[in-house]
């Protein structure tokens, strides 16, 4: 039982928020310099610090904290993919999540829904039945069920077959939940700040010194500082640092968008995803429904949201549950995504020694801060990259050796 | 919305194409003669350029034929249209 919570909720003058120190100058030398300070960047230095007894670090963020894509996301967070691989990295992170407000002593806000795909023609009753079959195989909790079912997890949804993609059953996750993404991000960077590592937010990496194969020094807008090992943790921008470092990535950045509504009642208890229909949808704790669809059909690094992208996913919500017509749209947005071609992450060991990687975050890469933080942390800390990470290198494209995440697919989430 | 000027019907919603990819790819002329590193740079590896990208776009309602756009990535501004096989040239701006 989180303890600080605990107090938080019986006194009546609300304790003030831990905040974050200020940001100090920069130093000559650390440890471990990490350029990003997303969710997965403050998640790496937090395991670091805590775990490995490695302190000297800065988090090195272009912009304000985690205002990247941890900002932006959706916050649903599941393993029932369709790969072991995937599968078993996946549910790592779901275990850790479900401990973190414990972790932090601060409460991400982690609601446990369900998860429901549904299926609307026959081929997709079979890979949710193909997945189903996968995911317990790895001990996740995941089992097709059919509309009587449906009905009782979620009695607002149409489950009438008088429309053009009637609901034929679904996958059906229980461990699927959400959680406020920025506390997750905070949790990280307290915990990290606390044990002495640095937040250099509008700080950016402009360059690297590299000699003799290896990184031996950061350049950014504030000055050089040598550093030991560099962890890119830079999602949307992978290609762009990557290329700063001198080397390529099979990544493409798309944007990927996402609006909420009005708060109303609680009424939707699971998180609904209908890959056919490229919509999902789930309700937050304040009410609100959050809503996305699949990522745009083209490259861009802008983070607009665009009318024809909620027209095509309210068409398909509207079938899903009709009622919504009479609701409004509070916010819209996006993030740009960095899209693999097997709609799996590339993590682990690039051609520059001390140089490490953690990207191809696509559309899915919220559920894996934990995992992938505490995986990475501990890649930096032994120099080479776990079993658990291993099927996600990025020499797996010169050995054709691909991980194709049908479980990703169009609705990535 | 983009407004994209297809070199066949003229300047059409962008709704009505659809996005190939980028474009000047060349497939390598003797695939056995590579290695699998060379191969997968040309199978995988992309420049995911911040700026302008040159795509192959298709007409895909409309007169179903393949061409080539340079397009801004950051402003999404359409900067050339030009044929399939015509050499990229230009750079920005034009
Ligand atoms: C609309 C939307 C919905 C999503 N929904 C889900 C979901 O439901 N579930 C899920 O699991 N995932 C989802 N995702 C994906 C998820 O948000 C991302 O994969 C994840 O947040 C990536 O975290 P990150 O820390 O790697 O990247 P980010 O949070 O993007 O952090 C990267 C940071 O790097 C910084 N940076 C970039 N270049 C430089 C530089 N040169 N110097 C210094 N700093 C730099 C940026 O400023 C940024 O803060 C969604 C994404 C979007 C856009
Ligand atoms: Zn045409």
């Amino acid at each position: 039982m989180p303890l600080g919570l605990l107090k938080y909720g019986f006194s009546k003058r609300h304790p003030a928020p831990r905040a974050l120190p200020p940001r100090p100058d920069l130093k000559d030398s650390y440890d471990v310099v990490i350029v990003g300070g997303g969710g997965h960047g403050l998640a790496a230095a937090y395991y670091l610090s805590k775990y490995h007894g490695i302190t000297n670090i800065a988090v090195i963020d272009k912009g304000y904290l985690a205002g990247g894509n941890t900002a932006r996301n959706t916050a649903i967070i599941r393993s029932n993919y369709l790969t072991p691989e995937g599968v078993r990295f996946y549910d790592e992170s779901v275990r850790l999540y479900q401990g973190l407000s414990n972790e932090f002593d601060f409460n991400i806000l982690y609601s446990e829904r369900g998860h429901l795909t549904l299926a609307h023609t026959d081929a997709s009753l079979r890979t949710m039945r193909w997945r189903a079959e996968v995911n317990q195989h790895c001990g996740v909790d995941s089992e097709l069920i059919f509309p009587d079912e449906i009905a009782k997890l979620a009695p607002s949804l149409n489950l009438s077959r008088d429309v053009r993609h009637p609901i034929l059953g679904a996958l059906h996750h229980k461990p699927g939940a959400i959680a406020r993404h920025d506390a997750v991000a905070w949790g990280y960077a307290i915990g990290a700040a606390s044990r002495g590592v640095e937040l250099h937010t509008r700080t950016e990496v402009t360059g690297f010194g590299i000699e003799g194969g290896a990184v031996t020094s950061v350049v950014t807008d504030r000055g050089t500082v040598r550093c030991g090992a560099v962890l890119q943790a830079v999602a949307g921008s992978s290609s762009r640092v990557a290329a700063l470092a001198g080397f390529k990535l099979p990544i493409r950045t798309v944007p990927l968008q996402a609006c909420v509504s009005q708060p109303l009642k609680p009424f939707l208890d699971p998180i609904v995803v209908s890959g056919s229909l490229h919509c999902y949808i789930s309700q937050s704790s304040r009410g609100e429904l959050v809503m996305g669809g699949s990522v745009d059909p083209y490259s861009l690094y802008q983070q607009r949201s665009t009318l024809d992208f909620k027209e095509g996913l309210m068409a398909n919500m509207l079938e899903l549950f009709p009622f919504l017509s009479g609701v409004k749209l509070l916010r819209q947005w996006a993030g740009i995504a960095d899209m693999t071609p097997d709609f799996s992450p590339v993590m682990g060991e690039t051609p520059i020694r001390n140089y490490w990687l953690d990207s191809g975050w696509g559309t899915w890469g919220f559920k894996a801060t934990p995992v992938c933080g505490k995986r990475m942390a501990e890649t930096i800390a032994i120099g080479k990259a776990p079993d658990i990470l291993d099927p996600f290198r990025l020499d797996r494209f010169e050995r054709f050796d691909l991980v194709g995440e049908g479980g990703a697919a169009s609705v990535g989430h | 919305m983009l407004q994209i000027a297809c070199p066949h019907c003229g300047p059409r919603d962008e709704n009505e194409f659809s996005c190939g990819g980028e474009a000047h790819i060349a497939r390598p002329k003797q695939p056995d003669a590579i290695s699998d590193a060379e191969w997968a740079d040309y199978l995988f590896m992309r420049t995911n350029p911040k700026g302008a990208l040159a795509e192959r776009w298709c007409h895909t309602v409309g007169c179903r034929r393949w061409f080539n756009v340079e397009r801004d990535t950051v402003t999404h501004t359409i900067l050339r249209v030009y044929a399939m096989g015509a050499p990229r040239g230009g750079g920005g701006g034009a």
